[in-house]
């Protein structure tokens, strides 16, 4: 066995970085915080190419299949007999990836953040923050057990919340940070009650149980439990309600747009390439579960990713917000993330989809961090977010520019870049299973590329903005990591994910299909084509179309109601039917009650100590009267 | 001399102490060194306690030690500790210590406060270390009266009525126990021997199960009125809202804890099988406190009654946790009680502190206090998020605990009610974001809140004090949740090994 112990300091190095920033971070120079901050990731980086580089290859030579390794674990806490929370690393195909995606977004985020967040208040508290997040981030991808995927799934969670509201001074980031946490809360209730069913009936958090084709999880006896629906189904849909509410899938999603309030730099970590596809590599981790164990729980899944899909493609082509744009088409990248492991099965080929998924959570990191740090350099130039401020901007910021562009055709899925071999792999994956949701795709590929190009031409092309202040390229230690980022986007696809993230850690052999991938990149070329119809030059084409789809438009644009229906739950119904009554009944009915009995003990009291007085002819006529009832009463009782 | 005893002993030498003090700063000195001298003490019994147990001793109770004060009546001064009362002793002197930082500037009748202060603390070190039930309600008595004292003079706002109210729901709840107490001691022994309060004693005697139907409610709400078990918990937020802070800080953070000490102690351990049957009902109770308390809070204006309200829900889990009688659940009540308790003791400290700057106490007239002071605004985002449960802090690992625990029961009822309980954690983050967002956050609403200070250094070291135990239990939980469950096991095999018999009857 190799040993692999020295994982453990990829998510340490951050967590001492937090602490160290976190408590001595005021007493340096700004810079000084940011440069430590980005030295450590950097460490965690080298440290994670390491493992990959002997996990997928050196340490790999002559042997066939993918093992899980148990590098380090240690016990946290006794809960039963049975149940520990461990906290330790496991190295596998899917975590060893996520710890190249996420130390290399985190990196490349710093590097860009010395340069974004400089002259803001509270530098050195933005980096212990985003050192906060990529340890929880990277413990939560090396977690053993399902419970440590918990603590760290909320230790993002809270870090995404801190940072959301990194300008705490402004009500809208306080809002959107709030809105973030409590939404995902409410999803992560769902999350530990999956944890508790599943724990009760198998006994153990361990991954490596669970998802042994042979464990307790698996070999669980089926049967109706509930509404028609085993055990462990019901389990596995409540754990991926928590991933739904982490990976904003719909209806759990209102919260992603609104946490674009926070730096964008967080955004495109935390909200575009990490946090978010937690809700995937969760699915991911117990994908033998899903697959071998409920079935059921998978077509779930497959459906919220294609419903959620389609849902933010169509609202991504109305919203005119640069950074909205780019959250709806995230949440649609995700679902598609979601359907293809949705509509996988298990094992050699049959896990196409659980290789496309994967690949394509991959391929989009790079390019949507890509897409998120140009957007940075954009609003950092223009200083607004809002497209309708924009126009004509190629000619100002040429680097930025060419590497949006390669963002946007690589989203767009048109080939050899890397978004265009996932999302082939996922179309396959979906043609074999479902042919509604694999129609559903195409149209999302088709809206993908014509919001990514419309949002591409009224930022670089179309109206020439007049600007108040000449808009200038950023400074190298932000566009280095835009061109680093690009390289990725462009190369990714050129990964033989098949041959090393596949479900079962097994190689299998996967080609290209023409006849799916043509048509989608058709499809793709075709939104291009309108978008640059409707947008490379201003024109009256976009007003006229939204003309024709009148309410259909008007409902897209105000995301289809989503944030007036929770506003009306919480607001009209939590807030005022239930907290308001009870706080009302227990002022008013419980300890009224008590300071009745009290109020009834005084007014007796009262009544009473009149009898007191000390005046004694009231004694006197007390005791006469009392005399002569008594005789009245004995002479009576005694005549008769 | 017995070292448990040194923990009635020293609070009592520095009342006296104090009393030959001559100004505020003497008083103030006297007492930080007697509580200091008490906080090392609990280290040192913590670390003693470990290495007898190490050195595997096996006794159900250590440093024993057994007198008898009140021979007509068999009644004792019986002390002892296991893993439990050491936990409760740990957290009675954090807060107590904290606490009188935290009132470093009372100078009202400054004397006789430190000394209500401190004999309240005795009496709650004197309640953890009994083993005599008699001895045991007379601490109880010796930690109550004193706050009548306290928030009828020292208080805030309508102090008399909040007084007098907290006063006479907590009697009413030792009358019950008092019938219980004596109920208890009827049936103490086998007819004919001597009779004894003495715990252990008792425990080996078996209470007839038609004694304990009636004896059990009686020792559960009276416990429970301390624990602000639903409908008994309105003396709570009007006790809290007027009492000063260090006030709040000890009643709140330790004082409470002596209703689901004393439940478990008590009530549980000496009627397990009317505990058994009667649980149902008391679960529901509980179960409501909890979702009950956090609904409540949510819509609180005043910072103090929101705390109070959470204290309902975070207590009522406590007592929800015993009731379920199971070793995971148990253990996690009694992590629940001290995480609990340096928590709202946290919380009410960090009031007081905001309190005393901004001359009130209502949200809506705060905001953006992040900016004015950092230091307490980033406590009370911290304390915020144990409170909410968050991991590496200390609620988390006592609700979880608490609710794998609770969902271990195999009927149905026991793990729908966990759901729940459970579903409190989102509502949870609603009122503790609320006030986050409302207090510290947003742009500064008054003007004469930018010239206001950060934190003293005393006020520093007295939440700091809190923070370090609420970090150091959320992340290094396992020796505390070993040594609670030590001495949970034989515990817990007596509650569930009687209960199967008695369902035989």
């Amino acid at each position: 066995m190799v040993d692999y112990t020295y994982t453990l300091l990829i998510p340490l190095i951050p967590f001492l970085l937090f602490i160290f920033i976190g408590l001595t971070g005021h007493k340096m120079k700004p810079i000084v915080s940011g440069l430590i901050g980005t030295s450590g990731l950097a460490i965690a980086a080298i440290l994670s190419y390491i493992t990959a580089i002997r996990y997928f290859w050196t340490d790999h030579i002559g042997v066939i299949g993918y093992k899980s390794i148990k590098a380090f674990e240690i016990t946290w806490l006794h809960l039963t007999d049975k149940l520990t929370i461990n906290i330790g690393a496991l190295i596998d195909p899917i975590s060893v990836m996520m710890l190249i995606v996420i130390t290399t977004v985190s990196l490349m985020v710093h590097i860009y953040s010395i340069g974004y967040m400089k002259g803001e208040r509270g530098y050195h508290r933005f980096f212990a923050f985003l050192s906060l997040f990529s340890f929880s981030m990277l413990g939560l991808v090396l977690a053993t057990n399902i419970f440590q995927m918990y603590i760290f799934w909320e230790l993002v969670g809270v870090s995404s919340f801190l940072l959301i509201g990194f300008y705490y001074e402004k009500p809208s980031a306080v809002a959107a940070s709030k809105k973030a946490f409590i939404v995902t809360r409410f999803a992560d209730l769902g999350f530990l009650i999956g944890i508790l069913i599943l724990s009760f009936n198998t006994g153990t958090f361990d991954f490596q149980l669970l998802t042994s084709p042979t464990g307790p999880a698996i070999t669980m006896p089926g049967g109706a439990a509930f509404m028609g629906m085993s055990v462990l189904t019901w389990s596995l849909i409540f754990i991926f309600m928590g991933g739904a509410g982490k990976s904003a899938m719909f209806p759990l999603h209102v919260w992603l747009p609104d946490a674009m309030e926070g730096p964008t730099p967080v955004s495109a970590l935390i909200h575009a390439a990490t946090m978010v596809v937690a809700g995937v590599y969760l699915v991911a981790r117990l994908f033998p579960v899903y697959a071998l164990g409920a079935p059921d729980a998978l077509t779930v899944v497959a459906w919220v990713g294609g419903i959620s899909s389609l849902f933010a493609a169509i609202i991504a082509c109305t919203q005119t917000d640069i950074k909205r744009v780019l959250a709806y088409s995230t949440m649609s990248q995700i679902g598609y993330m979601m359907l293809a492991l949705g509509v996988s099965g298990y094992g050699g080929h049959d896990g196409l989809g659980f290789m496309a998924g994967n690949f394509h959570l991959f391929t989009h990191a790079m390019f949507k961090a890509l897409l998120f740090l140009g957007a940075g350099a954009i609003i950092h130039a223009v200083h607004s977010n809002d497209m309708k401020d924009m126009g004509g901007l190629r000619k100002y910021l040429p680097i930025t520019h060419a590497t949006f562009l390669i963002a946007c055709i690589t989203i767009a899925g048109i080939p050899p870049l890397s978004g265009f071999w996932s999302k082939d792999e996922i179309m396959v994956a979906a043609w074999h299973h479902n042919k509604i949701l694999f129609s559903i795709e195409y149209l999302v590929a088709g809206l993908t590329a014509f919001y990514m190009f419309r949002l591409y031409f009224s930022i670089f092309w179309g109206k020439a903005t007049h600007y108040h202040h000449t808009p200038h390229e950023a400074p190298y230690v932000m566009t280095i990591p835009l061109m680093i980022l690009a390289f990725g986007a462009v190369f990714a696809g050129f990964l033989p994910f098949h041959a090393l993230v596949t479900s079962d850690g097994m190689p299998f052999e996967s080609h290209l299909d023409w006849s799916i991938a043509i048509p989608s990149v058709l499809i793709a070329l075709l939104g291009i084509g309108g978008a640059t119809a409707m947008y490379m030059k201003a024109n009256g084409l976009p007003d006229k179309l939204a003309g024709v789809f009148g309410n259909g438009y008007k409902w897209a644009y105000h995301k289809f109601y989503m944030d007036e229906v929770y506003l009306f739950v919480t607001k009209k119904i939590i807030f005022r039917f239930i907290s308001q009554p009870v706080a009302w009944f227990d002022r008013h009915i419980v300890d009224g009650f008590m300071n009745l009995v009290a109020r009834t003990v005084d007014n007796t009291s009262n009544l009473i100590k009149g009898f007191q007085s000390g005046r004694l002819q009231q004694y006197g006529y007390v005791f006469v009267s009392g005399a002569i009832a008594l005789v009245l009463i004995f002479v009576y009782l005694w005549n008769f | 001399m017995n070292i448990l005893s040194l923990f009635i002993l020293i609070p009592l030498l520095t009342i006296i102490a104090i009393m030959f003090t001559s100004n505020m700063k003497q008083t103030r000195i006297v007492s930080a060194v007697g509580m200091g001298i008490q906080l090392i003490l609990a280290g040192i019994l913590v670390y003693l306690y470990l290495s007898e147990r190490n050195a595997g001793n096996m006794d159900a109770m250590l440093f024993y030690y057994d007198a008898v004060w009140f021979p007509t009546l068999n009644i004792h001064y019986t002390i002892g500790v296991d893993g439990i009362s050491v936990a409760m002793i740990a957290l009675t002197s954090i807060v107590v210590f904290a606490g009188i930082f935290a009132s470093w500037m009372v100078d009202f009748l400054y004397r006789e406060f430190f000394i209500s202060l401190i004999l309240l603390a005795s009496g709650v070190f004197g309640f953890f270390i009994s083993l005599d039930i008699f001895t045991m309600f007379l601490f109880y008595e010796l930690a109550v009266i004193p706050m009548y004292l306290l928030i009828g003079l020292w208080g805030s706002g309508p102090k008399e009525y909040s007084a007098m109210k907290l006063t006479l729901m907590l009697m009413a709840g030792s009358a019950l126990l008092f019938v219980a107490i004596l109920g208890i001691y009827f049936y103490s022994a086998p007819a004919g021997s001597q009779l004894t309060f003495n715990l252990l004693e008792i425990a080996k005697n078996h209470i007839p199960i038609e004694m304990q139907r009636f004896l059990f409610p009686f020792a559960f709400i009276g416990f429970g009125v301390l624990g602000a078990l639903f409908p008994f918990h309105t003396w709570s937020p009007d006790g809290h809202a007027s009492a000063p802070t260090a006030v709040s800080m000890l009643h709140a953070g330790v004082l409470m804890k002596l209703g689901g000490y004393g439940v478990f102690r008590v009530a549980i351990y000496l009627m397990p099988e009317a505990a058994h049957e009667q649980a149902w009902i008391f679960l529901i109770l509980t179960g409501i406190s909890v979702v009950y308390g956090a609904f409540g809070a949510v819509v609180q204006k005043d910072l103090k009654y929101i705390n109070a309200y959470s204290s309902v829900s975070h207590c009522g889990l406590v007592l929800f946790a015993i009731l379920m009688m199971n070793q995971t659940a148990m253990n996690g009540a009694v992590i629940q009680m001290i995480s609990h308790g340096l928590m709202t003791a946290l919380f009410f400290a960090l009031i007081g502190m905001i309190y005393g700057r901004t001359h009130t106490r209502l949200i809506n007239e705060m905001g953006g206090l992040m900016k004015v002071m950092p230091f307490l605004g980033v406590v009370y985002v911290i304390a915020g998020l144990a409170s909410l449960g968050l991991p590496g802090l200390s609620g988390f690992v006592a609700e979880m605990t608490i609710f794998v625990g609770s969902f271990q029961h195999t009927d149905t009822f026991h793990r729908v009610l966990t759901i729940v309980a459970a579903s409190s954690i989102v509502i949870t983050a609603v009122y503790i974001l609320r006030v986050v967002g409302t207090l510290l956050f947003g742009p500064i609403k008054n003007d004469h809140f930018l010239h206001l200070k950060d934190a003293m250094w005393f006020e520093r070291l007295s939440t700091l004090t809190l923070l370090i135990a609420i970090a150091a239990i959320g992340m290094a939980p396992l020796w505390l949740s070993n040594m609670i469950n030590f001495s949970l096991g034989p515990i817990v095999e007596k509650i569930n090994g009687v209960a199967t018999v008695a369902g035989l009857f």
